[in-house]
């Protein structure tokens, strides 16, 4: 039986969409035991929600790939919940940054993976296939490990295992092309894109989130100009359908499924409060001064979480120290 | 805006809480036949509907400050930008416009109960489903759409909706934004070749209060013209500066007195909330008014 997308495909359900039973399930009927919320995109693609941010799976013949593994608290629901939608080998784990709500089930959803290596390392290497594969921005796995005789943030097995530095890394898996972007001083230092090519499935980590202003994190390399530059990058390779609508799907880091227009309007937003804090810079105006004029006030009761992540002091705190930031 | 001759009829369909409104299961018995070619009548707000509303005109409106804001920066230019050019008018607002509506049924050919109400709605080439088979919304992290997801049931001879997943909108084409938490109820009352469309529109983000439209169509027995409406972005401005977004920066909008001065009423009225929608306070604005002349 073949899903349509964006019908809900809840956990626990799914024996019973593959009986041929009703389709729609909804999230809110209380049926998904694991509290993850497992939706179909388009193509080969899956979002789970609900277990830190958002995990995109895409599987296929070949096995499956994973965009992010959530918090850590939550990896044996993730990893159940994969399974229900594959019982394919896990053999790639993509991050698109080093925070915890998204590397935190690395450990645990690598231990559940294998790599499938090539002939020449076969025979007596074994531990070579132990665990998949993650992938990342060098900066990703700087901020996860430490120096040597210091002590990690993170275990070594939940560190990326392959890097790269600079433009973009290439993998072909499941019969797709997938491009990892490295989008420079967005979120963090260390950013990637994960663009499905055949699927047309954009994976944003959190420099798209649906549920709240940016989390701009300037102790980690981030920057304003790098988050406008990374959602102008997103809008520049979605391509809608039809009237604004549909064609290419994007899976934020937090939030629903969107397509292009939800980012042009979250784009719009970030723009035009940089736009206002810049000029207010250019009047003199101090930090505190600025945070008091209420420049997202029209946006708040959407995006404000009145917290740290997320929160429009902290956006515009992060705005301000981006704009005046010494060069 | 609200016809007064329909009030009683709104006021007791909105008596229903939305709850009532949609539980129990789908019935079609009494249902009428909404299908057809529907062409809309546009006397009424027709300023607003046809030129299109003038800038800075929030007037009637139960918006929150927050949507004040939001459409005191909105530049109309922003519609210039190429991921704009396209973008369609969400389902509370599309049938303000001018539009053709094709209203048919999709029966299950096996029971030959009704599973959908579809429309075509001509402007943007939208297609709605109206779901009669009482599915569940969708999750919350389901993708919004223009249209959003409706589900429908029949009350008496009224076909009421109930839609959500819109897309980020707006209230009206002045700037004055929706936001993508809102939520639609509906009332398609059929009367003879008359049909009316009742919208509540309910915002937590930009609205303090729902906001009540309703739009008249007749049924339109030749198949009629303009059904199409592709739509392909072009380069409008050449040479603006990438990632540049429009907007006018706070206190700096220069049409924010002009349609208050043009009319010769106060900027307060104007700038809209959910007291210049009621009756009383024209009486307000005259004790105002006539203070401000002594």
């Amino acid at each position: 039986m073949i899903l349509k997308s964006f019908q809900v495909l809840n956990v626990l359900p799914a024996a019973l969409l593959l009986a041929g039973l009703s389709p729609v399930v909804s999230a809110q009927s209380g049926t998904a035991p694991a509290d993850l919320d497992v939706l179909r995109v388009q193509g080969n693609i899956y979002m789970i929600a609900g277990a830190g941010g958002n995990i995109t799976v895409q599987v296929g013949d070949m096995g499956v790939l994973v965009v992010d593994t959530g918090l850590a608290a939550d990896s044996g629901k993730v990893i159940a919940a994969i399974r229900k939608i594959s019982t394919k080998p896990l053999q790639y784990i993509i991050n698109t940054h080093f925070h915890p709500d998204h590397t935190g089930g690395n450990e645990a959803v690598r231990k559940a993976g294998v790599t499938i290596t090539g002939a020449n390392v076969t025979g007596n290497l074994t531990d070579a296939r132990q665990g998949a594969q993650i992938i990342a921005h060098e900066n990703v796995l700087d901020r996860m490990s430490a120096p040597t005789g210091k002590e990690s943030p993170t275990p070594p097995d939940a560190w990326p295992t392959e890097t790269y530095t600079a433009g973009q890394k290439e993998v072909y898996f499941n019969e797709e092309p997938v491009q990892v972007i490295f989008q420079p001083a967005a979120h963090t230092d260390g950013d990637s894109l994960v663009f499905f090519r055949h699927s047309d499935v954009i994976s944003t980590g959190d420099i798209f989130v649906t549920t709240s202003f940016p989390f701009i994190d300037i102790d980690h390399g981030g920057s304003i100009q790098g988050e406008i530059d990374a959602l102008n990058r997103i809008i520049d390779i979605a391509i809608p359908k039809h009237e604004e609508e549909g064609g290419t799907y994007i899976v934020p880091g937090h939030g629903r499924i969107c397509d292009e227009f939800d980012v042009v309007e979250y784009r719009d937003m970030v723009t035009i409060i940089r736009d206002r804090v810049q000029a207010a810079i250019k009047k003199g105006m101090t930090l505190e001064q600025i945070k008091a004029a209420g420049y997202t006030k029209d946006y708040d009761a959407r995006y404000d979480t009145k917290a740290r992540i997320g929160g429009a002091d902290s956006f515009i705190e992060a705005v301000y120290k981006s704009l005046t930031k010494k060069k | 805006m609200l016809n007064v001759r329909r009030l009683p009829l709104v006021i007791g369909l909105l008596a229903l809480p939305a709850c009532a409104q949609f539980a129990g299961s789908f019935t079609s018995v009494g249902a009428l036949d909404l299908s057809g070619n529907w062409t809309p009548v546009i006397m009424e707000d027709q300023p607003e509907r046809i030129p299109g509303p003038e800038l800075v005109n929030y007037s009637g409106l139960p918006i929150t400050e927050g949507a004040r804001l939001w459409a005191e920066s909105w530049d109309a230019s922003r519609l210039t930008l190429p991921e704009h050019q396209c973008q369609v008018h969400v389902a509370p607002y599309i049938y303000r416009g001018p539009l053709n509506l094709r209203i048919w049924v999709e029966k299950d050919p096996q029971s030959q109960q009704v599973v959908a109400i579809k429309q075509y709605i001509s402007t943007y080439e939208q297609t709605r489903t109206i779901w009669m088979d009482g599915r569940p919304h969708p999750s919350p992290n389901a993708v919004h759409t223009w249209m959003g997801f409706s589900t429908g049931k029949w009350e008496g001879n009224v076909l009421t909706v109930y839609t959500t997943h819109i897309k980020q909108g707006w209230v009206r084409r002045d700037g004055l934004p929706e936001s993508d938490r809102a939520t639609l109820v509906e009332h398609f009352i059929r009367h003879d070749n008359h049909l009316t469309h009742v919208s509540i529109v309910t915002d937590p983000v930009y609205l303090t209060e729902p906001l009540i439209k309703t739009q008249d169509f007749l049924l339109n027995l030749q198949e009629g013209q303009n059904w199409l409406y592709p739509c392909e972005y072009v380069e409008e401005v050449s040479g603006r500066p990438k990632g540049e977004v429009p907007n006018y920066l706070p206190g700096q909008n220069p049409f924010l007195h002009e349609y208050a001065d043009k009319y010769h009423i106060p900027l307060e009225a104007a700038l809209g909330g959910a007291q210049t929608m009621y009756p009383e306070y024209q009486l307000k604005l005259q004790k105002e008014m006539a203070a401000a002349k002594k």
